[in-house]
């Protein structure tokens, strides 16, 4: 435990690169994967089947061989070569959460019942507009606790990015373990803490969106 | 609610329309593919010695035998295990008594919110390493710990999905509490569950590459060892990918047989199904 007192100041900078890995790739996942959802719900077919050839293939592989493919693979095609480390680690924890974000916004676009579409449809609008208009504002709200789950996976997630050399909090406990083996288990249980906080932080903040959101159905 | 609902049955502008968008998009996508064939052709992706060591049987051998053979086999005891420690911990969450109930719950809620990696570390290192258990069982018990934490979610769920009429049968009949459980409660409760455990084991399965950090045995270590000697990283990385993904689809696809045999049209259990679909 004392280890990471007196560290502090390292732990907490760990975190908040563990953070940050967090916010950047919750933003661009989400963006990537509404994206991909609307390919999935949309008439042209092409793209309907990119999309679920995307979700599928990115759904069943790991995380970690998506991290090879970003941080081993595409260097030797000349591909990432001088990307700050940071930035890779965005880009293979978006690749693989926006398969996930896609399945959870699709299946929220399932859950709008039938009849607003057919009204939507009745009174004339087009797709872009039932979308915009009325099924995606309601489906963000059956969205909210599938969602959740996926970012609350999301950072637990950021932890692989240690495995390549970024330094954040799951290999920050690593290094003060190497130093201070006798306090092995207190660390774990610091840096378990600081990830159990993050957890907690969102599932409550899902928690309040879904109750402020809620609508009479 | 099917996606037809969504646009009308086009008419001839309609169509023409998405005659078109189509078309552009599939310039797009053919745009795409071939500026990465072309990258992969100008970086020499393509040159046989690149791929030699995939089609040597020695590699092949490796890659299927000590590879994707020790994965499965991670993957299958971590999920032997993670069914008792599942059911030991989920029974122990729905015991009436508090001083069982409460120090299950706090279990399967840590290991639950604890990163899979920063468990498997901290296993590795503590009793892993010198004349400890090793890489191999670092993982499995890292995997046994996470994966039954959310198993021990689903037993409850599924005992708890079990109708009340059947407990309450069960209890009018006179049988006791382990009875109920065990006679009533708990074989209708894993038809339920079944298709989220074997869902659960394709999160397992993929899971096991975690012990890539470890330098535990695996699909991910093989496929190291080889583009290290190689410096073919690009052709192993697609390897590993689509060995990770067959197997994976196969069991996704041994999932749906199992719903549609065990457990009908009925709707599949809600929390049963997250995991796999959150990507943990």
């Amino acid at each position: 435990m004392e280890a990471v007192f007196s560290n502090f100041d390292l732990v907490l900078r760990a975190f908040w690169v563990t953070l940050q890995l967090l916010v950047y790739s919750a933003l661009a996942s989400l963006v990537l994967g509404t994206f991909l959802a609307a390919m999935r719900v949309g008439p042209i077919a092409v793209l309907r089947r990119f999309g679920s050839l995307y979700v599928s293939i990115v759904r069943n592989t790991p995380l970690l061989v998506v991290f090879i493919f970003i941080f081993n693979a595409l260097p030797t095609l000349d591909l990432f070569v001088d990307t700050p480390f940071l930035v890779k680690g965005v880009v293979a924890l978006t690749i693989y959460t926006s398969a996930f974000v896609c399945e959870a916004i699709r299946s929220g676009i399932n859950a709008v019942s039938l009849g607003q579409a057919e009204a939507a449809r009745a009174v004339g609008l087009t797709f872009t507009q039932t979308m915009t208009q009325v099924i995606l504002p309601q489906s963000f709200r059956a969205v909210v606790p599938p969602l959740a789950s996926v970012l609350i996976a999301l950072a637990k997630n950021t932890s692989v990015a240690a495995a390549f050399g970024i330094l954040e909090a799951t290999a920050r406990m690593r290094s003060l373990t190497n130093d201070n083996a006798d306090q092995r288990t207190g660390i774990f249980i610091c840096f378990a803490i600081g990830y159990i906080i993050i957890v907690e932080v969102m599932s409550a903040g899902a928690f309040s969106l879904e109750r402020r959101w809620r609508v009479a159905r | 609610m099917s996606t037809s609902i969504l646009f009308d049955a086009p008419g001839p502008r309609t169509v023409a329309r998405h005659r078109l968008y189509s078309i552009i998009a599939y310039v797009a996508l053919a745009a795409l593919a071939a500026a990465a064939v072309w990258r992969m052709y100008d970086t020499g992706q393509f040159a046989y010695d690149q791929w030699e060591p995939l089609l040597t049987p020695a590699y092949i051998e490796a890659l299927l035998v000590d590879g994707l053979l020790k994965t499965l086999q991670m993957a299958f005891l971590s999920i032997v295990l993670a069914v008792v420690f599942g059911l030991v911990f989920g029974m122990g969450k729905l015991s009436d008594h508090s001083w069982v109930s409460w120090p299950c719950w706090v279990v399967v809620e840590f290991f639950r919110a604890v990163p899979l990696l920063l468990l498997i570390i901290f296993i590795f290192f503590s009793f892993g390493v010198g004349d400890g258990i090793g890489s191999f069982w670092s993982v499995v018990v890292g995997l046994t710990l996470y994966n039954g934490a959310v198993l021990a979610e689903v037993f409850r769920a599924g005992v708890n999905a079990v109708p009340r009429g059947q407990s309450e049968a069960a209890y009018a009949i006179g049988m006791r509490k382990t009875q109920v459980m065990n006679i009533v409660l708990l074989p209708q409760a894993v038809k339920i569950m079944l298709p989220a455990i074997i869902s659960q084991c394709v999160v397992a399965l993929k899971d096991t590459s975690l012990g890539f950090y470890i330098l535990a045995p695996g699909l991910t270590a093989v496929g190291r060892g080889i583009w290290i000697q190689f410096g073919n990283q690009f052709q192993v990385a697609i390897v590993v990918a689509a060995l990770y993904i067959l197997a994976n689809l196969v069991l996704t696809w041994i999932a749906t047989w199992a719903q549609r045999k065990f457990v009908g049209e009925r709707k599949p259990l809600a929390l049963a199904t997250a995991p796999q679909e959150t990507g943990e």
